[in-house]
């Protein structure tokens, strides 16, 4: 898949309150969740967003609680990619979980800026920064990880297990 | 092999050979947990994978802890969804109403979690049962709606930090400063995708009420699971809360360790993350004179008898400041009535305290206790950041039950030695 658009740049350690705060978790609607996507880091931050734009963040994203509905809320908001330095453990689970496609980039992050064109081959991992030139390839997937995602991610998954048990 | 702690316990749930960190494996689950919150997510996926009944209705735990008692319409029928779907299942360990707790407070006093366990749980906390030398680690609601349906998980075993304490703690120091200490040293992201090793003579000496409240903030380093030996404490504990068969467990002599750490206790007084991250960490009397609004104690760090006994020990004959909201919430039932019984309300009342029902409720900006702009709690729950409990411009210092309960007196943070 090629995805294309702005990216918006946020810091170290945004934590899933930030992505979605409590009061706003009693949905589970993707678009509810969009809606107030980022509303704890700073009111309003989703009206900036179009859609296939993509989050770039520095080190650990996604910290703190478990809660699904920070993916959710993301690819609610229209964005469908994060690019990041480094992620939090379950978040990146709950990311592949939901069809949220993340890019671990290490120190490459900071050729990445805010407001910067970014077009993302998320097959190869590959980030080709359309406002610098730069190309900036990610790490790569645990092949486990590679093995779920082209089984459709986790769903698909389980449920041809349960078949194979029956 | 010589396996560490985290290695050893996701040995015995496999039957494929773990012989380095960072290798992939399915693990057989003892114990799958969720709550009102993650519950209602899993159910949605367990019902699109297909799967039509849960791998053992004994070995799954929903706990509706967060937003109850429900605090609106919309909290109320997530809850609802989870009720119907534990009936549906026949599922044994579903709590809300009277029976219920904050989950990780209800599941060791129940039994349901011990040494050698691995349990998952649609919560961040779950790592808290490490205390009680159990692989416990928290996922997200599909994640754990896959384990509800297949009885098994995958994880990477992870390298480990072993964290060992040595000297005598200070008086009003615990569990709570111990865990501040490590995170503030480490960071948030310190130990991520890691497993942290808990050992040495202070944690031979530490309760397990202690142990459980350092494994409960591992992930507040990153940290996939905060371990610790299980011990003749540990078995005794196992025991009294209905559990048999249990054995002792330590890691291998000879286990590798991707860091080992080796801090003194000596001198440290107790611990206060500041805002807006728990590795903002500073020793109490650097923070003297800053005014708070709210304390609370409680949550699935804080909120055992143990912590509610600490705080008695200072509120015993005195009054919260005029000018602070002072909201103590026992985690369980259980606790409510043993609080009650040894006299502890009698105390927390006439220092003018609300004591509350067991709920997660503030700790995560819920209810019962959420804070205006401008504000500043102290508090001895487990996260700090930027509205946490409220307001975007609120403000949450993390403590143990001591500093939290004599700040409230004081009306300013402050060591508990010095009120």
């Amino acid at each position: 898949m090629l995805v294309t658009g702005k990216a918006h740049k946020v810091g170290a350690h945004i934590d899933t309150d930030a992505i979605i705060p409590a009061r706003f978790l009693v949905s589970t609607d993707p678009v509810e969740l969009g809606a107030n996507c980022m509303e704890g880091l700073t009111p309003g931050w989703v009206k900036r967003v179009e859609k296939n734009d993509i989050m770039v963040a520095e080190e650990n994203f996604g910290c703190g609680s478990s809660r699904e509905h920070a993916p959710i809320a993301l690819l609610g908001a229209g964005i469908p990619v994060v690019v990041a330095r480094s992620f939090a453990r379950i978040f990146y689970r709950n990311g592949f979980n939901m069809g949220l496609v993340l890019l671990e980039v290490g120190d490459d992050v900071a050729k990445l800026k805010d407001g910067d064109r970014l077009e993302v081959d998320t097959e190869a991992g590959r980030i080709r920064n359309l406002t610098t030139g730069e190309v900036v390839q990610c790490n790569k997937v645990p092949a486990f990880m590679q093995e779920l995602l082209d089984a459709g991610g986790l769903v698909p998954y389980v449920k041809k297990r349960l078949a194979e048990k029956q | 092999m010589s396996h560490t702690l985290a290695e050893k316990i996701l040995q015995a749930h496999t039957d494929e050979e773990i012989t380095r960190a960072g290798q992939i494996v399915n693990c057989r689950v003892s114990l799958v947990l969720a709550n009102d919150i993650t519950a209602p997510l899993a159910i949605k996926s367990f019902k699109a994978m297909g799967a039509k009944q849960v791998f053992d209705r004994d070995r799954i735990a929903l706990v509706c802890d967060h937003f109850t008692p429900n605090k609106d319409i919309a909290s109320a029928e997530q809850v609802k969804v989870v009720r119907e779907f534990a009936r549906e299942q026949g599922v044994t360990h579903y709590y809300e109403g009277g029976n219920v707790g904050v989950e990780h407070a209800l599941l060791p006093e129940l039994g349901l979690v011990g040494p050698r366990d691995i349990v998952v749980g649609a919560d961040s906390h779950t790592c808290t049962y490490g205390g009680l030398g159990a692989f416990a680690t928290g996922m997200g609601s599909t994640d754990i709606a896959g384990a509800m349906a297949l009885g098994e998980t995958w994880f990477k075993a992870p390298p480990t930090i072993r964290v060992e304490f040595d000297g005598q703690l200070e008086p009003f120091v615990g569990g709570k400063d111990l865990i501040l200490h490590v995170i503030g040293r480490i960071g948030v992201s310190g130990a991520l995708y890691r497993a942290l090793e808990f050992c040495g003579p202070v944690i031979d000496a530490l309760s397990i009420e202690g142990r459980m409240t350092m494994a409960n903030m591992a992930i507040e380093a990153g940290g996939k699971a905060g371990l610790f030996p299980a011990d003749a404490k540990t078995l005794a504990y196992c025991q009294a809360h209905g559990r048999t068969g249990d054995k002792a467990l330590k890691a291998d002599p000879g286990a590798v360790y991707e860091q080992e750490l080796s801090l003194s206790v000596a001198g440290m007084g107790p611990q206060v993350a500041c805002p807006h991250l728990p590795d903002n960490v500073r020793g109490v009397d650097e923070l003297k004179g800053l005014k708070v609004d709210q304390a609370i104690i409680g949550s699935c760090t804080n909120g055992r008898i143990e912590d509610l006994r600490e705080a008695a020990n200072i509120l015993r004959g005195r009054k919260a400041h005029k000018d602070v909201r002072l909201i103590i919430l026992p985690a369980t039932p259980r606790i409510w009535r043993q609080a009650m019984d040894e006299g502890l309300f009698g105390i927390f009342m006439d220092a003018g305290a609300v004591v509350g029902p067991p709920t997660c409720g503030p700790c995560l900006g819920g209810h019962m206790g959420i804070l205006a702009g401008g504000e500043r709690a102290i508090a001895t729950t487990n996260r700090n950041f930027r509205g946490r409990m409220g307001s975007l411009e609120s403000e949450v210092y993390l403590s143990n039950p001591a500093v939290a309960a004599a700040s409230a007196v004081a009306g300013e943070i402050i060591n508990p030695a010095k009120l």
